[in-house]
């Protein structure tokens, strides 16, 4: 493998880890702060694939804008359907088993397939990135690396640093993380904890929706990439510890290097050596990497 | 004359800066009770865990009956004839207090490959759980749901499970905890009974109970030991006085 | 038969006579139906001994399952039909093999970790048995010849015709449901229980609780290994499908829907969900929605899983208190 293919594998190991990582960082918080297990946490980056198919035409149509305009729309909707979600279906789950919380976020997953079969259908489909993105900037003589990859990339690390904002520096991500600690506390200072968890989850619905629609023109779009997305949420949880988002980073950007080099090195068995990766972190730390 | 069944040895626990117990070493011997005191936060239940296998020490060393135990699993030293009885309960609510009882004591005859042989028949079991449960006053609960006995009758089972492993060693945390008068006096006369088959540790806060049952007294105050000696000079010692007892 | 109340005992022999009688009642349709249902059944009790005896959720039973019928077709000659003999402890080996790797690393995790570990491991062999020139890829891979059952030349059961398998189906199901009931009141099970109730009780008294817990992955491995195997042959064929989460789900959902804690309830929730999705996607009732079943099923789940705690063993005791205001 010469530099330029190495820089380049290192390039795409990057942009799909920090996807993950956003992705996988809305699980790990749902489940960090409200205890609660959501399987149904892949179809919301699903959903934004899709999303970003279906409300293009239509936002062009009635706004007349482009690429970000189909993002914002796409953003607003996620949140408010995070927002009623937890309202009307995950805030009855906080109390429960979790074995019953795997099950009935399992069924909701079966929902949210078949939705999306009614509305959208099942046929794979491609998005095009927005114009002045398309196009590839050169490295060095041979090689030349998408605009657009760098740009998903760019909008994850940006996401990741307001993430890190939030909770560390602003008031919202004190509250968060003192109710993830001790919610009777936080309730009997004052805080409206229901209010405090369902802008929790509607922010980890935004940004897995948000993925979802920043990833489309690269990973095309299809029924199962929800599910599949899911699982290596798990293993990122898995490998960096629930409920930590330093974990859940570091995760993801091992996963991405394992995943990309893999595929290049040995691509028969690919899809399995995350799994091996995992049980080997599993054997050497059984709670993970970061342990909260 | 007793023997010393349970010797902790320079015990140390460290949670990343914090020292929660510090260079302790402390005798358990036959026929003697002997009570561990200390205000929350002293670190008996870290030294309580260390005994019993559930936390590895940072340093020193645990002996049972001579032999080096501080690299043992709690069920391995359980097997050797270290009992515990927890603070909260860990009874099974759902089965009865005979099973309860049965289900402690056939740890010692576990054989688990007779699957076709049914539990509840097995006499050995059996035999050790109404020798328990009786000796802890439970007779006539015996086919209750552990789940609806008093507080004091479920403390009972709490140390009545621990007996019926025959352990020769007990650690007691707590067992007189949110119990009553009369429940405590009943309490203490098991406890005396106990007392000279077995190396008993006693975590207690009820100091009453404490000056009345036991034979040595330990002092723990942040994670050291400050005084150890019988029940008449703890009471005088002016350090544990201006540490502990003044307070009271 | 176990010193089951009478009332269990009662129910179970009846649902095993209904089942001993069915063949003659139906036509072959009825008869491929329950034969496949009785085989769930098999796998739904080999998830009971895990998630409702042991109290481990184990999210990857699908993987024990589709492995052992992978290995049937796999270790089948294509030239002429394999013994059963052989064959069949051959393919539990397998299953029983994976179960010891899965739960010996899964094992060290606990709560939410140890379901997703086990989720990810059942992804590990479907990822080999798709990926990999092992498993033959998305499409499936076929069987050949299905094995015999005979003692020199005598054919004891003939695995090719319905009927007799559908009988060797039943025999194996009552076996395995007999097996478990004598395991639950056994020494090793009373210890499954405790652990389940109290795993730290349970280390005091002087249990090692690991090797119980593995063992008893080990054994539900077996069970779930019979089951692949006897899915393999009824069809002659397996794909990827069968190791995948779906279906690791569907076998959870089962055993709730039954009712947890209960051996009758896996069988029954085996029978409960399978007919329901056979109900959903049928066009009789529900005409050109029957395409989108996955939407019903998915409200059931939910509603079935907030609205009946104790599954449907649990009904009656839940329709008394609701009617007759039983407090309890």
């Amino acid at each position: 493998m010469g530099w330029a293919t190495f820089f380049v594998q290192c390039l795409n190991a990057l942009q799909y880890g920090l996807l993950l990582f956003l992705v996988a960082s809305g699980l790990t918080l749902i489940f960090g702060i409200m205890g609660v297990i959501n399987l149904a946490h892949g179809s919301f980056y699903m959903i934004g694939a899709y999303m970003a198919y279906a409300l293009a035409p239509a936002v062009a149509a009635t706004i007349g804008g482009g690429f970000f305009s189909t993002l914002a729309v796409g953003l607003v909707l996620a949140v408010a359907l995070g927002y009623v979600l937890e309202w009307a279906f995950f805030s009855f789950l906080y109390e429960r088993e979790h074995l019953q919380q795997v099950l009935m976020t399992y069924g909701l997953i079966l929902v949210f397939e078949e939705l999306r079969s009614i509305l959208v259908g099942d046929e794979a489909h491609s998005v095009a990135p927005p114009e002045w993105l398309t196009g590839s900037i050169a490295l060095g003589d041979l090689m030349s690396y998408p605009v657009y990859r760098l740009f998903i990339s760019g909008v994850c690390l940006l996401l990741a640093l307001g993430m890190y904002v939030v909770f560390a520096k602003t008031r919202l991500g004190m509250m968060i993380r003192a109710g993830a600690s001790n919610r009777e506390m936080v309730q009997s200072l004052g805080v409206d904890i229901k209010f405090l968890y369902r802008v929790v989850f509607a922010a980890g619905v935004a940004i897995a929706v948000l993925a979802g629609m920043v990833a489309a023109p690269v990973s095309s779009v299809y029924p199962g990439m929800g599910n599949q997305v899911l699982i290596i949420c798990f293993v990122v949880v898995v490998i960096g510890g629930i409920g930590s988002i330093r974990g859940a980073l570091l995760a993801a950007l091992l996963i991405g290097l394992v995943d990309t080099f893999g595929k290049v090195i040995f691509p028969q068995a690919a899809g399995v050596l995350v799994y091996v990766l995992m049980a080997l972190i599993l054997l050497w730390k059984p709670d993970g990497l970061f342990k909260t | 004359m007793s023997e010393t069944l349970l010797r902790c040895e320079g015990l140390t626990r460290r949670w990343g800066g914090l020292v929660a117990v510090d260079g302790v070493s402390l005798d358990f011997a036959l026929g003697q009770v002997h009570a561990v005191i200390g205000t929350n936060g002293a670190g008996k239940s870290t030294l309580i865990n260390m005994l019993s296998g559930e936390i590895p020490p940072s340093a020193g060393t645990v002996a049972l009956m001579g032999e080096d135990v501080t690299g043992w699993t709690q069920p391995r030293r359980a097997r050797a004839g270290l009992g515990r009885s927890y603070q909260r309960n860990t009874i099974f609510p759902n089965f009865s207090v005979l099973e309860n009882c049965r289900l402690a004591a056939q740890a010692t005859y576990q054989h688990p490959w007779a699957w076709w042989q049914a539990a509840s028949r097995c006499e050995r079991s059996l035999g050790a759980a109404r020798e328990a449960s009786a000796r802890a006053g439970l007779n006539d609960a015996l086919d209750r749901p552990a789940g609806l006995l008093s507080h004091g009758q479920k403390r009972q089972l709490e140390i009545a499970m621990c007996l019926a492993t025959s352990p020769k060693v007990l650690l007691l945390d707590e067992p007189l905890a949110g119990m009553g008068a009369e429940e405590t006096e009943r309490m203490l006369a098991l406890l005396s009974e106990l007392r000279a088959g077995h190396a008993t540790l006693l975590v207690e806060h009820d100091m009453d109970a404490v000056f009345r049952i036991a034979d040595w007294i330990t002092v723990m105050v942040n994670g050291a030991v400050i005084a150890s000696a019988r029940p008449e000079s703890i009471r005088n010692d002016p350090a544990v006085q201006a540490a502990y007892l003044g307070g009271h | 038969m176990t010193g089951m109340p009478w009332g269990k005992q009662a129910f179970v022999a009846a649902a095993a006579l209904a089942l001993a009688v069915l063949p003659l009642l139906t036509g072959s349709f009825g008869i491929d139906l329950v034969t496949k249902i009785m085989i769930f059944a098999i796998l739904a009790l080999s998830l009971e001994l895990l998630v409702g005896m042991t109290g481990l959720v184990c999210f990857g039973q699908a993987a024990l399952f589709g492995l052992a019928g992978y290995a049937a077709v796999r270790l089948s000659p294509e030239s002429d039909s394999a013994s059963m003999w052989w064959l069949l402890p051959a393919c539990i080996g397998v299953s029983g093999l994976y179960a010891l790797f899965m739960g010996a690393l899964s094992l060290r995790t606990k709560g939410v970790y140890f379901i997703m570990v086990t989720l990810a491991f059942a992804q590990m062999a479907y990822y080999v048995v798709h990926d990999t020139p092992l498993g033959g890829g998305t499409d499936g891979i076929y069987l050949y010849f299905k094995p015999t059952l005979a003692i020199g030349i005598w054919t004891i059961v003939d695995l090719d015709k319905p009927l007799p398998f559908y009988y060797l189906v039943l025999v194996c199901l009552l076996g395995v449901f007999a097996k478990l009931a004598l395991l639950a009141r056994s020494r090793f099970g009373r210890a499954l229980a405790g652990i389940h109730a109290n795993e730290q009780r349970m280390r005091a008294a002087g249990y090692s609780t690991y090797p119980y817990k593995l063992a008893a992955f080990v054994v539900s491995g077996c069970i779930a290994g019979l089951a692949g195997f006897l899915f393999a042959v009824k069809d002659g064929f397996v794909n990827p499908e069968l190791l995948s989460w779906h279906q690791s789900g569907a076998v959870l959902i089962m055993i709730i829907l039954g009712g947890l804690g209960h051996l009758r309830g896996a069988v029954l929730g085996a029978f409960a969900f399978t007919l329901l999705q056979e109900l959903f996607q049928s066009e009789a009732v529900f005409g050109p929605f029957a395409k989108h079943w996955h939407l019903s099923l998915g409200l059931i789940i939910i509603a079935g899983v907030a609205l009946l705690p104790n599954g449907l063993i649990g009904l009656p005791a839940l329709v008394r208190q609701r009617l007759f205001g039983e407090s309890k």
